[in-house]
């Protein structure tokens, strides 16, 4: 007997715990706090500016630490953080001399001096330092204290790109000094001088920051952000409609979904990547720009935009992202004209002469393997509308997808492929010579093997360059010429687009001290470039 | 016994040398690198050399294996994704897991066995054959699909989805509010994950009692006047039971393994997404350490069924 009753007794017990359950959860209370919940993808690996490489920990990482300076809210020039002011002496040999700002504490309380600035320096330089950011300084000659509030930084030669990686995140000395900085468990607990002060992390969960009452420019309104890990787009899309995160990047398939909610507002920006199709010129097939000009004509840029996109991107014309300064707005992307390029073709000497409806020249069909890497829907999608519409001209494209590390390693840099979809994204510098320059064919980023006198010297002249207007000068040719010389078809720069409950507003002091609420703009720099004065007023709602 | 103990567990060791050994081939010579795994047109390939240098990635694969086992027992293994030590990392989710999957163990036993049994004893009876399409049904429907259904089903029911181990807010509830929150959080995952196994052993107990209660020993229990409560409950059940302890070796690897899609879905942060991160990522330290893990705990787990066979059934003699 005592069997049986166990054995009604068990599902029983589970049922009843079910329904108590269900019936509390019905009744959890809806709380309007003044916090910013976000959402993430994947945890963050370190919290630590040097270490970091991911978004999710750069994310943080902006808001707890600060660099020497940072850029302005057009993307354009600098503005200081740590930094007052600073000043470049140009010369064969350029110094920059950083006046540091007086006052500034660490969050736990200690001063802030140009000690700190130089052992972030030296531990980015120290080779044991598992950093990638080490490349931006190689061109760093020395890096000296002047006094505590004075930081002075020689290059070997000028490097006006420079200027900007003095943006990274500050490290406090004297927590770090004795520390293996690679496995330390301040990467974990991070104390730095940024607007959030570090709360709590718990793993694949949440991380959670607080207003720093003693942040120099004042403190943030937002009481707290939170950033918790959905490790699913779909759930954070639910998360955000039930108000369970209040910010989030939305992908272009659900903005529709998130247009028609009332206390979301979308907003959208290009992003600083951009998509296109890569020719080896190192294959004879390619060599010709009369064929990379044809296939620039032949493919439908607005009509990849517009499907595979849901029109959530901008037709670009050279590698630059469309809305930042140094894209050349002269410079007209190609517009799809099937015609013309059948006729550039032909003038290469690609006719159809046997009558297959496939272009050959002296008896070899034009023929080749267009190729990206799996688990990139939109690449994927790009690469079936290229092969059809290069099909109607005429051109036998196979197409094929490979996983990412077997694509980089087998195809791409072997230098083994016809063509690629691939993508890149940028930073605010206009300075890929990494990507373009014919010196990094061997080793650089330059697989496609792209040699071009001119912009090799551009490219050179672009990193000497200070002066904001001589550089935009030289962009703008760089553009004028890639586009003429079309090495990649161009293809698309995305828009990046962002969901927020409405709820939130800038929050500012008019000159006579009374507070006023504006509401929260895309800057060229993001959506969160004025973040310090977010807030969420209690009990009020913003009108449309 | 003693003897055969031994033989088995230096038999263990062995095949333990073995799969680590072969995993260690197996992941760190698919292509890939820790370290370059994004473009980034910003990071210069001597940058790349020296990080390789400092994974000790540029060493033979065999000081590579000897170096992994000695960092391991002397605790210096660190994560190469964020530098913390893989133990740790280990630790904090392995809890985790364990409750997650000690849940649903306990819901597909306690729930499956009553209904197999019960299935048994009604025979072709509707609920028997309302249990027989349940079992085909759980066996069938993918579990991701339901688990986001479960999920959207939530959102309508509530306003909010259940995602992860605790209600995201949890200010101004009372203890035993959050005690039960937790238990939500958790009965969800639980019962989805359930499901598959709950259909499996529902049917598993079913044939196996049937089989049980037309042998000779059951009827002679009822023609001497034994009820027939005592029959099915005592002598028969005990007996249809015994296969279930083969169930036993896959049940200590099991709770530990997580479960990938679940705890994805679910967002719990479990072992199953560490594993997953990592190998996407190429953690090596991370990826091995839990592959050992496993591999030792399905070893314990068949070793401690073999034993367990040896007291549950005479007729088994070990030599």
């Amino acid at each position: 007997m005592k069997v049986k009753t166990l054995l009604f007794i068990f599902p029983l017990l589970f049922l009843v715990l079910l329904v108590v359950n269900i019936v509390f959860v019905g009744s959890r209370p809806e709380q309007n706090i003044n916090q910013l919940v976000q959402s993430s993808i994947g945890d963050a690996s370190f919290l630590n500016p040097v270490l970091a490489q991911d978004s999710a920990s750069s994310d943080i990482n902006s808001l707890v630490f600060n660099g020497l300076i940072k850029y302005d809210r057009n993307l354009r020039g600098f503005v200081g953080e740590l930094a007052e002011s600073w000043e470049i002496r140009p010369g064969p040999e350029p110094e920059i001399t950083f006046h540091l700002r007086k006052g500034v504490l660490w969050h736990d309380g200690r001063p802030f001096t140009a000690e700190d600035v130089k052992f972030t320096y030296d531990k980015v330089m120290d080779e044991k330092t598992n950093t990638v950011r080490r490349s931006d300084y190689e061109l760093v000659k020395k890096a000296e204290v002047l006094d505590p509030h004075t930081f002075r930084v020689t290059y070997q030669q000028p490097f006006s790109p420079g200027l900007g990686t003095w943006g990274m995140g500050i490290l406090p000395k004297h927590l770090l000094e004795k520390e293996d900085i690679n496995t330390t468990s301040f990467n974990r607990k991070p104390i730095g001088t940024g607007p959030f002060r570090f709360v709590e992390w718990v793993t694949d969960e949440k991380i959670v920051v607080e207003a720093n009452p003693d942040y120099f420019e004042g403190r943030p309104h937002l009481d707290r952000i939170i950033y918790r890990i959905i490790p699913e787009t779909s759930l954070s899309e639910m998360e955000l409609l039930t108000k369970g995160i209040d910010y989030y990047g939305v992908l272009p398939h659900q903005y529709r979904r998130m247009n028609e909610i009332a206390f979301l507002k979308t907003y959208s920006q290009s992003a600083f990547a951009y998509t296109y199709i890569g020719y080896n010129l190192k294959n004879p097939l390619f060599q010709d720009r009369r064929v990379r000009q044809a296939f620039t004509n032949a493919i439908n840029r607005e009509e990849i935009v517009q499907y595979v996109l849901y029109g959530f991107g901008t037709v670009i014309s050279g590698p630059f992202p469309s809305h930042l300064w140094y894209y050349n707005p002269d410079v007209k992307p190609f517009l799809y004209d099937p015609r013309k390029a059948r006729q550039l073709l032909s003038e290469a000497g690609w006719e159809d002469t046997d009558g297959d409806g496939i272009l050959d020249k002296e008896g070899k069909p034009f023929r080749f393997k267009l190729i990206t890497n799996s688990g990139n829907d939109i690449r994927r999608d790009v690469g079936v509308l290229v092969q059809r519409q290069l099909r109607e001209l005429g051109i036998d494209v196979t197409f094929e997808t490979y996983e990412w590390s077997i694509f980089l390693k087998n195809f791409i840099n072997a230098k083994h492929f016809d063509a690629c979809i691939l993508g890149w994204s940028l930073s605010p510098d206009p300075d890929d010579y990494m990507i373009w320059h014919s010196s990094q064919i061997e080793k650089g980023f330059n697989f496609i093997s792209y040699i071009n006198p001119e912009a090799d010297r551009l490219w050179e002249e672009g990193r000497r360059e200070y002066d904001l207007e001589k550089r935009r000068k030289i962009y703008w040719r760089i553009h004028e010429l890639l586009a003429e010389d079309q090495p990649y078809t161009f293809l698309f720069s995305p828009l990046g687009i962002s969901a927020l409950q409405r709820k939130f507003v800038l929050m500012e002091e008019d000159p006579s001290g009374r507070k006023v609420y504006r509401p929260i703009k895309m800057e060229k720099a993001g959506l969160t470039y004025d973040l310090i004065k977010w807030y969420v007023p209690r009990g009020t709602v913003l009108e449309k | 016994m003693a003897y055969f103990i031994l033989k088995r567990l230096l038999q263990l060791f062995i095949t333990l040398i073995g799969i680590s050994i072969l995993s260690w081939v197996i992941i760190t010579q698919a292509p890939g690198s820790p370290i370059a795994l994004t473009m980034d047109p910003k990071v210069s390939p001597k940058i790349i050399e020296q990080m390789e240098k400092n994974y000790d990635l540029d060493k033979p694969i065999y000081r590579q294996y000897f170096l992994w086992i000695k960092k391991l027992f002397t605790g210096r293994l660190y994560s190469f994704k964020d530098g913390r030590p893989v133990l740790e990392k280990i630790e904090e989710r392995i809890w985790n897991t364990l409750l997650l999957n000690l849940v649903a163990t306990l819901i597909i036993f306690s729930l499956a066995i009553p209904l197999g049994v019960f299935s048994a004893r009604r025979q072709y009876s509707f609920l028997d054959n309302l249990g027989t399409f349940g079992a085909y049904l759980g066996l069938s429907i993918p579990g991701f699909w339901l688990a986001y259904l479960i999920i959207l089903a939530t959102v309508e029911l509530f306003g909010y989805p259940v995602l992860g181990m605790r209600s995201f807010v949890t200010e101004g509830l009372s203890m035993p509010e959050i005690v039960l929150d937790r238990i939500w959080h958790l009965m969800l995952p639980a019962l989805i994950m359930a499901i598959h196994g709950m259909a499996g052993l529902s049917r598993y107990t079913r044939s196996s009692m049937l089989e049980v209660i037309r042998q000779d020993y059951v009827r002679t229990a009822k023609a001497k006047g034994v009820p027939e409560e005592t029959v099915y409950y005592k002598h028969a059940l005990r007996n249809a039971l015994l296969p279930i302890i083969t169930l036993f070796g896959f049940l200590i690897p099991g709770l530990i393994g997580g479960s990938i899609i679940m705890e994805s879905v679910f967002a719990w942060p479990g072992i199953g997404r560490l594993a997953y991160q990592s190998v996407l990522a190429r953690d090596y330290p991370v990826v091995m350490t839990i592959l050992t893990i496993t591999a030792v705990l399905t070893l314990i787990g068949n070793f401690f069924a073999d034993i367990l066979y040896g007291i549950a059934d005479p007729r088994i003699r070990y030599q």
